[in-house]
């Protein structure tokens, strides 16, 4: 420390300075502008274009939804000179693209369906809501039960050969249920109940299907509109996420050929588009089929859609098994847990997280992709609009573009509902070992 | 590991012959296989009474009668008289065009919106990020629909026009454009293009090979351009200037039915094509902006950084830096995305473009030949597609990174 005389300096800060405010060109609104929209020449030559562009679209597009839109009307005669959408013609046919053509005073069983789907989704979504499993689990096992009896109205009658075709087949899973535990000196016992358990349970499903509960048959072929689309996504989305899980399960299998099976079937589906598949589903699954046996038109497609939509499933899941380190499987193994054990209590619920975002993009591309089913000659809510342009009745030039943005609203709104919470898992999700 | 073998108890002493697991594997695989084969048997045998009961001879002779059906687009000769087959090929080339034009459309467009969401330019950014979400959101099939029904019945009939610099014409007839008519003597044209290529080739080799000896560089992009433009210019003008353009003829009097464009003259897209076309580009491009955006991200900031402080410029960085880094990331499900792009190509059918689907499903209602059909689409797509993914394979193995 040097010494010094305090006299001899003429001036000392015994504070800080406070910092400056940063130039006017760096913050608030004008900074912002600076630097996100004209940073340089070419930027501003951009932003200049975008803004025309976005001004452009959103004109077009507010002005025909909104403002120059037709709202109220009887019939063609109110809109037919407006520029706008004619949402009065989307009001006059809001039944039709929900329903489609299901018998009129049998339409609240179709909400009675919609009703408990969004409660029981809404309740599975929300994280904080009491007994999640159980109502999962009845989502899963009533609720398709309970829609079915609904929707077509229950009362099956089944033929004498399919009767006896499932008592022989029951017979012969007992059988097996008895004779493997023998060979491998086990107590057989606890491995027929559940196998008659599981077959009860199938026979008590048969049996409820048949019952005559009083509601008029409503065949599929009245069915359309929003009731198809959404049909036949849940159950492709029901049915593709196990039987994803075993394809890629046999595919990453050390028995040849579960792999080799695995790997055609999933390749097949994958390498040829829905369409064909579609086509393939419509005339020749009849072909394939017992004489005298017919396949409902609604049922064909669904099964198509679900086969083609696990083998994406499969790959997406596969993914999820490559990404997983060797070390969990051996761990797995080292505490001694067999096969199907590791899978489901080690080795899915992680590698399942992993590749939530696939699947997720996996569902919304097959519930896009039901739209096809109208090419085959149903009527999904695509299908359903587009029959609406035939009726005199509403026929304007701009019908067109009204029910295709209707139809497009609907999509967007699920497929984005769908991403949006698939981000959501993910980050709930991410326990951040990484 | 000899040694240990030699000294092993037999493990499999004292446990049951089926708790082997390699018994057990096998039962198992038996088991699938009877399945199967029981299945397929059952199938079979269907499939026959099936046919049988409805008079269809099963078998690939159908390919051979006569067609009978026009087709609003053929790339080859074909008239009502020729067969199915003929007709199943002017289909797939149908499908072979709209595919290759789509993937060029498509790859330009995606990479223009896929660095656009990446623009520190925040309203570009936005206007991308709208895009990708709202056209993925979208089915494809209703795009279509919207395009072929409502965007291009909007257009001008059949007897008016739009105009874009008097060259590219618009009505409800398609977009008709000058065609290029090739006389005696292009094929020289055609021959200095190859010959331009080749002496590009080794151009290059010698400048790349002076570059490593020397530091020198050499134009190699203002050079090569100017010989892919100028060879084939010299033989245009020496082999007496052979290609002319036949601009469309438009009739503007006459007689009311005779007015519009002339059959014949110039190019004609068909508005199925176009329709069709804009709904598969606009659609894939989302996708592949996608693609592009999370590959440029994949490139680490530190190799930006790194190329800065070795003293290249933005251009350089991005050329020889970021992009090839990128490259690898974004190739692979790039080809995939071509690959939907060729079979979502089938849609065509839902709007009567003549693809192979389409053809194909005309060609299944005249006969009834639902078997054959169905095979014949399920080869040519599977054959697509494994000649695509045989390609992504030797492209992966080409770039993979060789480490350590």
């Amino acid at each position: 420390m040097a010494q010094y005389d305090p006299n001899a300096i003429a001036f000392v800060r015994e504070e800080m300075v406070p910092d400056m405010p940063a130039p006017a060109s760096e913050h608030g609104v004008t900074g912002w502008l600076r630097k996100n929209l004209f940073s340089s020449i070419p930027n501003a030559i951009l932003t200049i274009v975008g803004l025309y562009l976005a001004y452009i679209t959103l004109e077009t597009l507010l002005g025909f939804a909104v403002f120059e839109a037709v709202w109220t009307g009887e019939d063609r005669e109110a809109c037919v000179d407006a520029h706008g959408a004619c949402w009065a013609y989307v009001g006059a046919y809001l039944d039709e693209f929900i329903y489609g053509r299901y018998t009129f005073d049998e339409r609240w069983r179709v909400n009675v369906v919609y009703l408990i789907g969004a409660i029981g989704i809404a309740w599975l979504v929300y994280e904080h809501s009491p007994r999640r499993p159980l109502v999962g689990a009845a989502m899963l096992t009533a609720y398709p039960v309970l829609s079915l009896i609904l929707l077509t109205g229950g009362n099956f009658v089944y033929s004498a050969t399919f009767i006896w075709t499932c008592i022989a087949l029951a017979a012969v899973a007992l059988i097996i249920a008895f004779i493997v535990p023998t060979l491998t000196k086990s107590e057989p016992l606890p491995v027929i109940k559940s196998v008659a358990a599981v077959l009860g349970a199938i026979a008590v499903v048969l049996f409820v299907c048949s019952v005559n509960f009083g509601l008029p048959e409503v065949e599929t072929d009245r069915w359309g509109g929003l009731l198809v689309t959404l049909v036949i996504a849940v159950t492709g989305i029901v049915f593709s996420l196990p039987f994803g899980i075993l394809l890629a399960l046999g595919r990453q299998s050390n028995m040849p050929i579960i792999r080799l099976i695995c790997i055609i079937f999933i390749e097949f589906w994958r390498g040829v588009p829905l369409i064909t598949i579609l086509f393939m589903a419509d005339v020749m699954l009849p072909l394939f089929m017992p004489k005298g046996v017919t396949v409902d038109s609604l049922v064909r497609p669904m099964v198509g859609v679900a086969f083609f939509a696990s083998a994406y499933m499969a790959e997406v899941i596969r993914g999820g098994l490559q990404a997983l380190p060797k070390g969990q499987y051996e761990g797995a193994q080292a505490l001694g847990l067999n096969y199907w054990k590791m899978m489901r209590l080690i080795i899915l619920p992680q590698a399942l997280k992993l590749v939530i975002p696939g699947i997720v993009n996996t569902f919304i591309g097959l519930f896009k992709d039901t739209t096809l089913v109208s090419i085959v000659g149903l009527f999904d809510l695509l299908g359903q609009v587009q029959l609406s342009f035939s009726d005199p009745k509403w026929s304007t030039h701009q019908q067109g573009n009204t029910g295709y943005l209707f139809a497009a609203l609907v999509f967007a709104v699920f497929c984005f509902g769908m991403s949006r919470y698939s981000i959501y898992m993910e980050r709930k999700l991410d326990t951040g070992h990484r | 590991m000899a040694v240990q073998d030699a000294g092993r108890i037999d493990d499999r002493a004292g446990v049951a012959f089926f708790n082997d697991p390699r018994v057990r594997s096998w039962a198992y695989q038996l088991l699938l296989i009877a399945f199967i084969a029981w299945l397929g048997f059952v199938v079979v045998m269907n499939v026959r009474a099936n046919l049988q009961a409805q008079n269809i001879a099963s078998g690939w002779s159908f390919l051979n009668n006569t067609a009978g059906f026009g087709i609003i687009q053929t790339l080859a000769a074909y008239s009502e008289a020729a067969s199915y087959g003929r007709a199943l090929w002017i289909g797939f080339l149908n499908t072979l065009l709209v595919a290759a034009i789509g993937v060029v459309l498509a790859t330009i467009l995606g990479f223009i919106v896929g660095i656009a969401r990446l623009s520190p330019n925040w309203l570009i950014a936005r206007i991308a990020t709208v895009y990708i979400e709202v056209i993925r959101n979208v089915p494809l099939l209703l795009q279509i629909f919207f395009w072929y029904f409502a965007a291009l019945r909007a257009v001008p009939d059949k007897r008016s026009k739009i105009s874009l610099f008097d060259t590219f014409h618009l009505n409800i007839a398609g977009l008709r454009g000058p065609k290029p008519i090739f006389e005696q003597g292009s094929w020289m044209i055609g021959v200095a293009i190859i010959v331009a290529l080749v002496v590009i080739y080794f151009v290059r080799r010698w400048a790349r090979r002076r570059q490593a000896a020397t530091g020198q560089q050499f134009a190699m992009f203002r050079v090569g351009l100017a010989i892919l433009i100028g060879l084939p210019l010299v033989a245009y003008f020496i082999a007496g200037m052979p290609v002319t353009i036949e601009h469309p003829v438009f009739n503007e009097t006459g007689p009311v039915l005779r007015r519009g464009f002339e059959l014949g003259t110039g190019f004609n897209l068909i508005p199925e094509f176009l329709a069709l076309l804009l709904a598969l580009v606009i659609y894939t491009a989302a996708f592949i902006g996608e693609i592009v955006r999370a590959g440029i991200m994949a490139v680490d900031k530190g190799q930006t950084e790194a190329s800065n402080a070795l003293g290249l410029r933005q251009n350089p960085t991005l050329r020889l830096v970021v992009v090839p880094q990128a490259m690898r990331v974004i190739i692979p499900p790039l080809i995939s995305q071509f690959l939907n792009l060729t079979k979502n190509s089938s849609l065509a059918v839902a709007i009567a473009y003549p693809d192979l689907v389409a053809v194909g499903g005309t060609v299944l209602n005249q006969t009834g030949q639902a078997i054959e059909i169905v095979a014949i689409w399920m080869v040519v797509y599977l054959t697509i597609s494994l000649i695509t993914s045989m390609v992504m394979n030797w492209y992966n193995n080409a770039i993979a990174l060789v480490e350590r």
